[in-house]
C-alpha cells in the first residue's frame, strides 16, 4: 500500500494540470466553475481542441485516437479537467457512441464517423429511453421495418439531452417484435435531418430547454447505418450504460463547487452548524474520490467494476448537495433566478452568483434519475456484488 | 498510489485470520470467552505473542518486530471481523505505542519485551470522568517528592484495568501539563466490571501511589498522547470497518435463507436497497480509513490529525448505519445475545466512542474548514 502517486503519474497530472488551466480559454473555464450555461460553440470547440491535442477520447482503442493509457491516468485527467473548469468532451459522442462504434462497428462504419466523433463536428444525440421506456428500456417500441436495403423508423424517443443541437442521432429500435423483448433490439446510427424525424422541446422546472422528444414518422435510414448485426442493440446498450457509470461520477466538479461556494460566502462558514454541514460534504466527497481510485486501480479491460454503481450512487448524491447547499448559502438571494439577465449591479444588488443557484439545484435533481437511477443501482449493488 | 498489499502482508493477514478464525470460528465460542473474567483468552493472547503479534509495532531492538501501520491495520481487521474480545488496540497500540514513543530504551526493552512475549498486560489508564477524549488529564495529579513521583485521583473507564499487570497512566504534572506514569497493577484501587462490547473495565483509583516517569521526570507528553490518539483513532477504525464486513455478510446471508410468507426476505426490496445502502456507507469508509492508515506512514503530525479525524468520521457514519440496519434487517433474532450481529453493533458502538465519536471527529474537521480550498488526497508526497 502507497499513497504516493508515481513520479510518472506526478508528472503527467502536473501535465494534464498545465495544459488544463492555460490551454482551454479561461472565459469558457469560469463558465463552468460557475455553473453557466455553455453555447453549443463552446462545447464543441472546446472539444475541439481537447482532439487537436489528442485529449479528447484518451480511452478509445489507440487505432482511434485512444492513448493507451492506464486506469489511473483517465481518472486523474478526469479530476483535473474537471477541477480546472474545462469542459467535459461531449458524453454521447466520447463516452457513448464512440466507444460503442469503435467495438462494435464495421471498419467502412469506423472509418466514417469515428473521426467526426472525437472532434465534435458530429453532434451525436442519444435516441434511448421512451415514453414507455425508462428504466425497464427493454420495453422500448420504437420500430424499424426492412424495406430493401433500408430501415423505415416509426415511434418517439424522449429525454434527449441537447437534441436541439445534434446532427445525428443513435437510436435503440424494435427490429424483431417476434422474439424475447432484449434480443429484439437494434441499434440504428438515423440522420437528424432525415424526413419525418421531428425534435420538440421539452422545458424543464429549471426553466431551461435541455431535453427534447424526438418522433419518427416513416423516417428512412439507409441499411448501413446498423450497428453490428441486427438483436446486437441490447448488448450495445448494456456495454454503453457501463461506460457511462463511471463518468457519471462527478467527483473534480462536485469539489470545485464546493470550494467555490466557500469563497462565496465565507461569512457562513463561522456558524458552527453551516462549517459542520461544509465539513460533512467534504469528507463525503473525499470518500467518494478515494473510491474511485479504489476502483480504478481493480478495474481490467475496461470492465467496469461492481463498485461504480457506488460511484454513481453517491457521486450524484453530493452533486445534489452541494447544488442544495449553495440555495442555502443564498438564502433570499436565490429567489432572484431572473436578475442574472440585468446589466451590472454596480455594486447595490445580490451578487451575482445567487441568480444561480435554485435552478442549477433544481437542474441537478436530474443525476439521480439518468444513467440508470439510483434505484437502478441498488438493484445492481444488491443482486451483483450481495447475492441478493 | 496502490491500494493493494504486497506478498508479506497477505501472508500476515492469511496468518492472522487462521490463528483468530480457528479460536473464534463459532461465535459461541466468543460468546462464552467474554462471559468469563478476564473476558478474553489468554490462551489466544499468548498465541498472538507467539506469531508476534504483540510486538509488531516496536522496534527491533525493543523486542518488537518494527512493522508498520499496515501491518498493524491488517491485524485490527481481523480482529474486528470475528470481534476477538483480546485488548490488542488497548494494550499494544495504545498503551504500548505510548511507551514506545515516550519510554527511556531501558524502559522500552523492559515494558515492551515483557508485553510482546506476552507476560505482562498493559493498559492505558487515561480517561477520566467527565473528560471526552482530550489528549491531557486533570482529575488525577502527579507529586513528586526528590526522585520519587505518587499519583493521587481517579481514572475510568480504564478498559483492562483490573487485570492488567502494569498500567500506563497519564495525569497533571505540579508545573502545568500532563505526564504519562509507569504504575505496578496491584497498587493501585481498582474494580472491575463487564462492559456492554463483551469486554471488561474498571475504576482505578490512586492515592499516593508510587509511580514512574515514563521518559523523561516532568515533561508534558500531551502532544505524544494526542498523536497516538490519532494513531488508535485509525486502528479504531480499522478494527470496525472489519467488524462491519462480517455485519453486513451475515445479514445477507440471513437475508437469503430466512423465508417469511413463503419466500426469502431477499424477495423483498424493501430489505435489499437497504443492505444496498449498507454496502455503499461500508465501501466509501473502507476507502477512507485505508487511505488514512497509509498518511499515518508519512509521520506528519498534523496530516495524521487530519486524516484520523476524516477516518473516525466516515467510520463512525458507517458504523452506526451498518450496525442498526443489521440487527433491523435480521429482526427479532438480531436482539439475541445467542445470535452474533447484535454483538457486532455492540462493538462497533463501543469502538465508535473509544477515542472521539463522529460529532467529535466533525467539530474538529469543521473548525479547519476555511483553512483550505478542496482536499487532495494525494498530496502526501
Amino acid at each position: 500500500m502507497q499513497l504516493a502517486l508515481s513520479p510518472e503519474d506526478q508528472a503527467f497530472r502536473a501535465e494534464m494540470r498545465e495544459f488544463f488551466t492555460t490551454k482551454v480559454p479561461e472565459e469558457i473555464r469560469t463558465k463552468v466553475l460557475e455553473g453557466r450555461e455553455l453555447t453549443k460553440e463552446e462545447i464543441a470547440s472546446s472539444m475541439k481542441l481537447l482532439d487537436d491535442h489528442d485529449l479528447a477520447v484518451p480511452h478509445w482503442p489507440e487505432e482511434w485516437g485512444g492513448r493507451g493509457w492506464t486506469e489511473l491516468q483517465k481518472h486523474l485527467y478526469h479530476e483535473e479537467m474537471q477541477a480546472a473548469g474545462c469542459p467535459v468532451p461531449l458524453a454521447f459522442n466520447a463516452s457513448m457512441i464512440g466507444p460503442v462504434i469503435a467495438h462494435f462497428g464495421s471498419q467502412e462504419m469506423k472509418e466514417r464517423f469515428l473521426p467526426k466523433t472525437k472532434s465534435c463536428e458530429i453532434w451525436w444525440s442519444q435516441g434511448f429511453s421512451e415514453p414507455d421506456a425508462g428504466s425497464d428500456l427493454a420495453s422500448l417500441r420504437t420500430s424499424a421495418v426492412r424495406d430493401g436495403d433500408d430501415w423505415i423508423v416509426n415511434g418517439q424517443k424522449t429525454w434527449t439531452t441537447l437534441g436541439q443541437h445534434g446532427d445525428w442521432i443513435f437510436t435503440l429500435v424494435r427490429t424483431d417484435p417476434e422474439v424475447k423483448k432484449q434480443a429484439g433490439i437494434s441499434m440504428l446510427l438515423i440522420d437528424m435531418r432525415s424526413p419525418g424525424l421531428t425534435v420538440r422541446p421539452i422545458e424543464l422546472i429549471d426553466g431551461g430547454h435541455e431535453v427534447n422528444e424526438v418522433w419518427f414518422e416513416d423516417v428512412r435510414v439507409p441499411g448501413e447505418n446498423l450497428v453490428g448485426e441486427p438483436g446486437q442493440g441490447w448488448t450495445m446498450a448494456k456495454f454503453l450504460l457501463g461506460n457511462e457509470r463511471v463518468g457519471v461520477a462527478p467527483v473534480g466538479a462536485t469539489k470545485a463547487a464546493l470550494a467555490r461556494a466557500k469563497k462565496l460566502a465565507p461569512e457562513r462558514l463561522t456558524e458552527p452548524l453551516v462549517a459542520a454541514r461544509v465539513a460533512e460534504l467534504e469528507n463525503e466527497l473525499l470518500a467518494l474520490e478515494l473510491t474511485a481510485l479504489r476502483v480504478v486501480a481493480h478495474s481490467a479491460d475496461g470492465e467496469p467494476h461492481p463498485a461504480s454503481s457506488v460511484l454513481k450512487l453517491k457521486g450524484t448524491e453530493l452533486q445534489q448537495a452541494v447544488s442544495e447547499l449553495l440555495v442555502d448559502l443564498a438564502g433570499p438571494g436565490s429567489l432572484a433566478s431572473g436578475a442574472g439577465a440585468l446589466e451590472g449591479d454596480g455594486g447595490e444588488g445580490l451578487p451575482d452568483w445567487t441568480s444561480r443557484v435554485a435552478p442549477t439545484y433544481l437542474n441537478f435533481r436530474k443525476a439521480s434519475i439518468y444513467g440508470g437511477s439510483n434505484e437502478v443501482q441498488r438493484q445492481i449493488i444488491s443482486r451483483t456484488i450481495l447475492g441478493l | 498510489m496502490d491500494f493493494s498489499y504486497d506478498d508479506e502482508q497477505d501472508a500476515l493477514r492469511d496468518a492472522v485470520r487462521g490463528l483468530l478464525g480457528k479460536a473464534y470460528s463459532d461465535f459461541e465460542q466468543r460468546r462464552q470467552t467474554t462471559k468469563a473474567d478476564p473476558g478474553f483468552s489468554e490462551e489466544v493472547w499468548s498465541q498472538m505473542a507467539e506469531m508476534g503479534l504483540l510486538g509488531l509495532p516496536f522496534a527491533e531492538e525493543d523486542g518488537g518486530v518494527g512493522a508498520g501501520p499496515v501491518e498493524v491495520a491488517i491485524v485490527c481487521q481481523e480482529i474486528g471481523r470475528v470481534i476477538a474480545p483480546e485488548p490488542f488496540l488497548h494494550a499494544v497500540v495504545l498503551a504500548g505505542g505510548l511507551v514506545q514513543a515516550c519510554g527511556t530504551p531501558e524502559q522500552r526493552q523492559e515494558v515492551l519485551g515483557a508485553l510482546a512475549s506476552g507476560e505482562r498486560l498493559l493498559a492505558l489508564a487515561h480517561d477520566e470522568p467527565g473528560s471526552r477524549w482530550a489528549p491531557t488529564a486533570s482529575a488525577v495529579t502527579a507529586t513528586q517528592d526528590g526522585d520519587s513521583w505518587t499519583l493521587s485521583g481517579t481514572k475510568e473507564p480504564v478498559v483492562q484495568g483490573a487485570r492488567a499487570d502494569q498500567l500506563v497512566v497519564s495525569a497533571k504534572l505540579p508545573d502545568g501539563g500532563t505526564g504519562l506514569f509507569l504504575v505496578v497493577g496491584e497498587t493501585c484501587e481498582r474494580t472491575g466490571y463487564p462492559t456492554y462490547d463483551g469486554g471488561r473495565a474498571a475504576r482505578v483509583r490512586f492515592d499516593a501511589t508510587p509511580a514512574t516517569p515514563l521518559g523523561e521526570p516532568g515533561r508534558d507528553l500531551a502532544g505524544s498522547i494526542a498523536l497516538i490518539q490519532d494513531l488508535g483513532r485509525i486502528m479504531a477504525a480499522n478494527t470496525a470497518i472489519g467488524a462491519m464486513e462480517v455485519a453486513l455478510r451475515t445479514t445477507c446471508g440471513y437475508l437469503t435463507s430466512r423465508k417469511q410468507f413463503g419466500v426469502t426476505l431477499n424477495t423483498f426490496q424493501a430489505l435489499t436497497f437497504r443492505a444496498a445502502d449498507m454496502y455503499v456507507s461500508l465501501e466509501l469508509a473502507t476507502s477512507v480509513v485505508q487511505w488514512a492508515t497509509m498518511v499515518l506512514s508519512s509521520g506528519d503530525p498534523a496530516r495524521v490529525h487530519d486524516a484520523a479525524a476524516r477516518a473516525g468520521l466516515q467510520a463512525s457514519r458507517a458504523a452506526r448505519h451498518v450496525g442498526q440496519e443489521a440487527i433491523q434487517l435480521h429482526g427479532g433474532i438480531g436482539m439475541t445475545a445467542e445470535y452474533s450481529v447484535g454483538s457486532y453493533t455492540a462493538v462497533l458502538t463501543a469502538l465508535d466512542h473509544l477515542l472521539g465519536d463522529g460529532d467529535h471527529h466533525l467539530v474538529t474537521l469543521a473548525d479547519a474548514v476555511a483553512e483550505h480550498d478542496a482536499i487532495d488526497p494525494l498530496a502526501v508526497g
